[in-house]
């Protein structure tokens, strides 16, 4: 019998990091730039929240006196200062100075890892960890606190209320976003830039405005997704190249959401069960077979991405800019 | 449209062409600032002056004879996937899947090395893994090609999934295929009766590679500007309603093109697990797929200037390496250090592309 | 029209690019409840003068009032403020968005589609439009992108409402709704401007009429009190004479033989309908009509690269012996030995890669020669030295991209190397659009040139003065229709521009 209320919350807290980045990345698509730095921003993200949570447990005197709030906020804002500044630099390179937006952001992914790793490794160093990784286990148990009835629900409470604040929030923010791009203004002004700057530059819209707040907001919610990943999945603890390619499934994920928040919200989930599911199949003693699983969602986008511009279905076709730079050619 | 309303500081407009020598100026005062700006942070980060920073980098890469070996090696790695993805760009293909395509170039020439050990002659193995590495890579381009081909399937998303399906292909004959049993890894393949490993020319174990991508440099050169491919090649990214014009088949060109790439890629897929590595893993790419694309990009998709490129790179990287090696410093500040010096080339860009005049100065031409 | 202060009034507003003055001191009123139709011939000026109300271009001298009341419009913004819209050729519509969407896009406040749904409506019903608010633009036809375009003008509070050329792209019943929708809008006092140079549609819809041509305001009168001939008389001018020469035809032979050729573009829209005609060797048939009655789909079907729905074209060698072109793309056209040259109309997008240089683009017809795979450039370098010396190219060198080119020299550059391969047919599209008079005559001698040798020459212009004096034969196409073929010498300018506006150029009203 497969064991659903063990797997369910386990797909849960594999897909949030993904959730997070997608959205963000969702945002950032919507206004035409493709932002192949998100893993590099989602490291930046983590490290960043792991630094503030660090240097507020080494400034207090002892553990107990730890506040939640700082001890939530620090990292948290940490980490959204990180992000956006990566945000920052992306857009000023691809909308400001209209450089190429690939190349722009695999040169961010190659920076963002290595500040992740590099300030990872240094305070890794400085706790003088005896195992290369750092624990951040007092400030995690506020990130990890999930609601005090939980435990005492059964299976509703295991698989519905048994994550930190964090998944909460991520389900919340794609939801948010989701509303934001359908039913607003702003969303609707976005999604013009996105597809024809040109129209929307004509329609009195600063196309340069919104690539900007669209990218920044997108890459702080990116973040989000590392400060999550280390300090809720991970308990706090933080060792170098953890967090693997998630940036990159975070991206497969917007294809196969096509562009839609609220789809990512399960197949987050989805794709975070397709991370463990080799746990859970009878594969015999093959430990190879769990590899091909983690196949499984890169296929699925590509069949998806194959699908989608075979139908030719407007809706589910990429931002028609999406990847370009957009240039007012002066009369 | 006009910009009177809000009376911009500046004017921006895309320049007609400029010289030569001042595109490089550009160019290398970017180059310069980045510098600045790297052995500033590294100042920081060490407390050491900047002169000892630099000697540092230069030891890195011109310290001994072996690291100069070390040092063309590396070019030559980075050089031949640079170079292999050049084709599709000047395409305006976005191939971001160089790392998948001479990832499966590895795992082609690591199934034959292992799978084959016993059963052929070891040249016929060397010439299977030639083969078999190519029409891997080849394979694992044309698949996105064909999709763009035909239904306009976006080639950046589609290419950079293929990455990841290679690595986890990888991943899975890694325990198949793992030495010890156990260990998960695969090792050294044949260490003992070393089947399968390229030729040691020379006595240097790395001259072969930086022969053959020698060689493969002055192809792409000749295939790029000499060829009749290369012209249709260039027609087609320039502008695709040209080449329908003088009846330029452009899908026959991209898939062709592609499978060109691919195959390039997969040649150096060979040469990684053939020739400098003899194992396979997941990361035996090292992310090379990635840089060549800022390889080529940086060099105007010119197979011999980005022969400076990639040494540029590679030369910085293993400054940076040896920085945090002296300095105890963590590896990884080698990566931020070529972000930086990225941000800055990436940048300097705009200002060849574009003239920026002031407002108030409006004769007066700004060059930064 | 007791209603005599005008909305718009401009007076002497003069608008240059480069060297080219497309408006030269033009004074013009528009007024509330009256439909304004602009006429002019193709380059008179109409657009340029209408998008200097409308914000795009500013003036270089001149003053506008509205109301009276002098204005400075800079941008579409302001004049959107000051109540002017303008729906220009190329819709500004995003595709995978609503009517509605598009409607309130760039407006602000709180996105309220209901509201904005239940807005269009209420203006659909005023005039008599049809739009589903909820409809993706991708879904519709052009005319129904078309009608959103106006209800956007009209959602924003225009008045005074702009319109380029709004039935080239419909069929005609769709212009008969466009009509009575506009002339519901007059009633309810709005001033409108049509952008024309269909005199039909003048007559039908107008009040009053203004005239440009090349550049210059020549008058405006009532509708009423003018006719079809008398407007073409204003509008073409009189014949200038130019004194391009034209040599009589030697022993002309059949060379291209279109019959019954029917072309629809990807919309499904008709543009060639059963178009049949000859062109001979030593012969230059000139192609005349308004701009989109088909003559950019009748050069590129020729040339293989435009599907054909129905017809033959066929290419007769000089023993008699017939080659069919329709279905061959132009690679196959050439391996046949088919030897023709196309000198298109976008000139740096398809005729010429506007990066490469002079010589990288002579070898767009010459680079596959040779049985190796390396690609000869000294066959087209040869070839650019050649052209450049021969028709006075003015170039730094064969190195620079051709998009540094002037104008000028960018089309002789494009003529060169088509004439190079000494074709037997030789098609142009506007030769001569947007040279200066030098640069246009070398031009002329080049075609000419042709002829004499013995080139089957299809001259596709707009400049009606041009065409009499250098076609053998005019054929004037009208809505994709061959309105009639008539000699070049002795062909009377009113004639033809009749036969443009209508097929036949008789009176069929």
């Amino acid at each position: 019998m497969f064991d659903f209320v063990s797997f369910i919350p386990r797909a849960v807290v594999q897909g949030v990091p993904l959730l997070f980045g997608s959205t963000g990345e969702t945002l950032t698509e919507k206004s035409g730039n493709l932002n192949l730095g998100i893993p590099g921003i989602m490291y930046v993200g983590g490290i960043c929240g792991v630094i503030g949570a660090f240097l507020y447990e080494q400034s207090l005197p002892s553990r107990e006196m730890i506040n939640g709030v700082l001890a939530i906020g620090i990292p948290l804002l940490s980490c959204l200062a990180g992000s956006l500044l990566m945000g920052l630099i992306y857009c000023f390179l691809t909308v400001t100075l209209r450089a190429n937006q690939n190349v722009t952001g695999l040169a961010m992914t190659t920076f963002g890892v290595g500040i992740g790793n590099f300030f990872g490794g240094s305070l890794i160093k400085l706790s003088g960890s005896a195992v290369p990784s750092i624990a951040l286990t007092a400030t995690s148990s506020y990130f990890h606190r999930s609601l005090p009835f939980a435990d005492s629900l059964g299976w509703f409470g295991k698989i519905f209320l048994s994550y930190g604040f964090m998944a909460y929030l991520a389900v919340a923010i794609a939801l948010i976003a989701d509303y934001i791009l359908q039913h607003t203004r702003t969303g609707l002004h976005l999604r013009a830039v996105g597809e024809n700057p040109g129209t929307a530059d004509a329609a009195g819209i600063d196309v340069a405005k919104y690539k900007y707040r669209a990218t920044c907001i997108g890459s702080m919610i990116a973040g989000l997704g590392g400060l999550y990943y280390v300090m809720d999945y991970a308990s706090g603890v933080w060792s170098n190249n953890a967090f693997g390619d998630r940036g990159w499934l975070a991206i497969a994920l917007v294809i196969f959401t096509i562009w839609r928040p609220k789809t990512g919200v399960l197949s987050s989930f989805l794709f975070g069960g397709l991370y463990i599911l080799h746990m859970y199949i009878p594969s015999g003693l093959n430990l190879a077979v769990k590899e091909l699983y983690k196949m499984i969602p890169y296929i699925v986008t590509i069949v998806v991405l194959v699908i989608t511009s075979m139908r030719k279905k407007r809706e589910n076709q990429p931002p028609q800019s999406l990847g370009l730079p957009y240039f007012r050619e002066e009369r | 449209m006009n910009n009177q309303k809000r009376k911009p500081l500046f004017h921006i407009s895309r320049r007609q062409s400029m010289l030569w020598y001042r595109i490089w100026l550009i160019r290398g005062l970017a180059i310069l600032a980045a510098l600045v700006v790297c052995a500033l942070v590294s100042v920081v980060m060490t407390g050491e002056n900047p002169f000892s920073i630099y000697s540092t980098i230069f030891t890195a890469s011109f310290g001994s004879p072996r690291k100069i070996w070390v040092l063309l090696q590396n070019i030559a790695m980075l050089l031949c996937v640079s170079l292999a993805v050049t084709p599709a760009f000047r395409m305006r293909f976005w191939n971001v899947g160089g790392e998948g395509q001479a990832l499966v170039g590895c795992f082609a020439s690591a199934a034959c090395m292992i799978l084959l050990r016993d059963k052929l002659p070891n040249g016929m193995i060397i010439f299977l893994m030639f083969v078999t590495s190519m029409l891997a890579g080849a394979i694992w381009g044309a698949i996105p090609a064909f999709f763009k081909a035909k239904w306009g399937t976006n080639e950046t998303l589609f290419t950079l999934m293929m990455n990841y399906v290679a690595t986890q292909l990888v991943a899975y004959y890694c325990v198949v295929w793992e030495s010890p049993k156990g260990s998960g890894q695969i090792g050294v393949i044949n260490q003992q009766s070393q089947i399968g490993w390229l030729p040691v020319i020379g006595g240097q174990k790395y001259l072969l590679n930086i022969l053959i991508v020698a060689v493969l440099c002055l192809f792409t050169y000749y295939y790029m500007y000499f060829s009749k491919h290369g012209y249709e090649i260039a027609v087609v990214g320039e502008s695709e309603k040209t080449a329908h014009y003088v009846g330029i088949k452009v899908e026959k060109v991209i898939i062709r093109t592609m499978m060109l790439s691919g195959a390039m890629c997969g040649l150096a897929g060979l040469l990684l697990t053939g020739s400098t590595n003899h194992t396979l893993t997941t990361t035996i790419v090292d992310g090379r797929g990635f840089t060549a694309v800022m390889v080529s990009w940086l060099a105007n998709f010119n197979p011999v200037w980005m022969i400076g490129t990639s040494f540029l790179l590679v030369f910085l990287s293993r400054g940076a390496g040896e920085i945090s090696t002296n300095f105890g410093l963590n590896k990884s500040f080698a990566d931020i250090l070529t972000g930086i010096i990225l941000f800055f080339i990436i940048g300097s860009e705009f200002f060849i592309m574009y003239k920026v005049k002031f407002k108030h100065a409006a004769e007066k031409e700004v060059k930064a | 029209m007791e209603n005599r202060i005008p909305a718009v009034s401009m007076h002497n507003v003069s608008k240059r690019f480069g060297t080219i003055l497309a408006n030269d001191k033009v004074d013009l009123e528009i007024y509330r409840g009256e439909i304004l139709a602009i006429l002019g011939e193709n380059g008179s000026g109409k657009t340029t003068l209408m998008n200097m109300l409308s914000g795009i271009y500013y003036p270089d001298e001149g003053e506008i009032r509205i109301d009276g009341r002098p204005v400075i419009i800079r941008s579409p913004k302001e004049a959107f403020d000051l109540g002017i819209g303008m729906i220009h050729q190329h819709f500004k519509l995003v595709d995978v968005l609503t009517a509605a969407e598009n409607i309130t896009l760039g407006l602000e406040g709180r996105l309220n589609l209901k509201d904005v749904s239940r807005k269009i409506r209420e203006i659909c019903d005023t005039y008599g439009f049809q739009v589903n608010p909820d409809q993706k633009v991708y879904d519709m036809s052009v005319s129904q992108k078309q009608t959103v375009e106006i209800v956007k003008v009209l959602y924003r509070g225009a008045d005074i409402l702009i319109l380029d050329e709004p039935t080239a792209v419909l069929t005609p019943q769709e212009t008969d709704r466009l009509f009575a929708v506009l002339r519901n809008m007059r009633e309810d006092g709005k001033a409108i401007v049509i952008i024309t140079h269909k005199m039909h549609e003048v007559k039908s819809l107008s009040d009053r009429v203004a005239i440009l041509r090349k550049g210059q305001y020549v008058m405006s009168v009532p509708t009423r009190g003018t006719d079809e001939q008398e407007m073409t008389d204003l509008m073409v001018g009189h014949a200038v004479k130019l004194n391009i020469d034209r040599p009589e035809p030697v022993n002309p032979r059949l060379k291209i033989d279109v019959r019954d050729l029917t072309v629809r573009n990807i919309d499904g829209i008709v543009r060639l309908d059963h178009v049949s005609f000859t062109a001979n060797s030593g012969e230059i048939l000139g192609i005349a009509g308004v701009s989109g009655s088909g003559q950019k789909e009748l050069l590129e079907a020729i040339a293989g690269l435009q599907p054909v729905e129905s017809g033959s074209i066929s290419f007769v060698e000089d023993d008699g012996t017939r080659e069919e072109l329709v279905g061959k793309d132009p690679l196959e056209i050439t391996k046949m030995g088919v030897s023709l040259s196309f000198v298109p109309e976008d000139r740096l997008g398809m005729g010429l890669v506007a990066n490469m240089d002079l010589t990288d683009n002579m070898m767009l017809r010459t680079f596959r020669n040779g049985f190796t795979t390396v690609a000869n450039r000294r066959v087209p370098r040869h070839i650019a030295e050649q052209v450049v010396n021969d028709l006075h190219v003015n170039t730094p060198g064969l190195n620079v991209p051709v998009r540094t080119l002037s104008g000028g020299n960018v089309q002789k550059v494009l003529v060169g190397r088509e004439i190079t391969s000494s074709p037997k047919v030789l098609l142009t599209a506007y030769a001569v659009r947007g040279l200066d008079i030098n640069s246009s005559y070398t031009i002329y001698n080049l075609i000419n040139e042709q002829k004499r040798k013995g080139v089957a020459v299809i001259y596709v212009g707009e400049d009606l003065d041009v065409l009499l004096e250098i076609s053998d034969r005019i054929m004037v196409l009208c809505g994709g229709k061959v309105s009639g073929i008539v000699p070049g010498r002795g062909a009377r300018k009113e004639e033809i521009g009749l036969m443009m506006s209508r097929v036949g150029g008789s009176s069929h009203e």
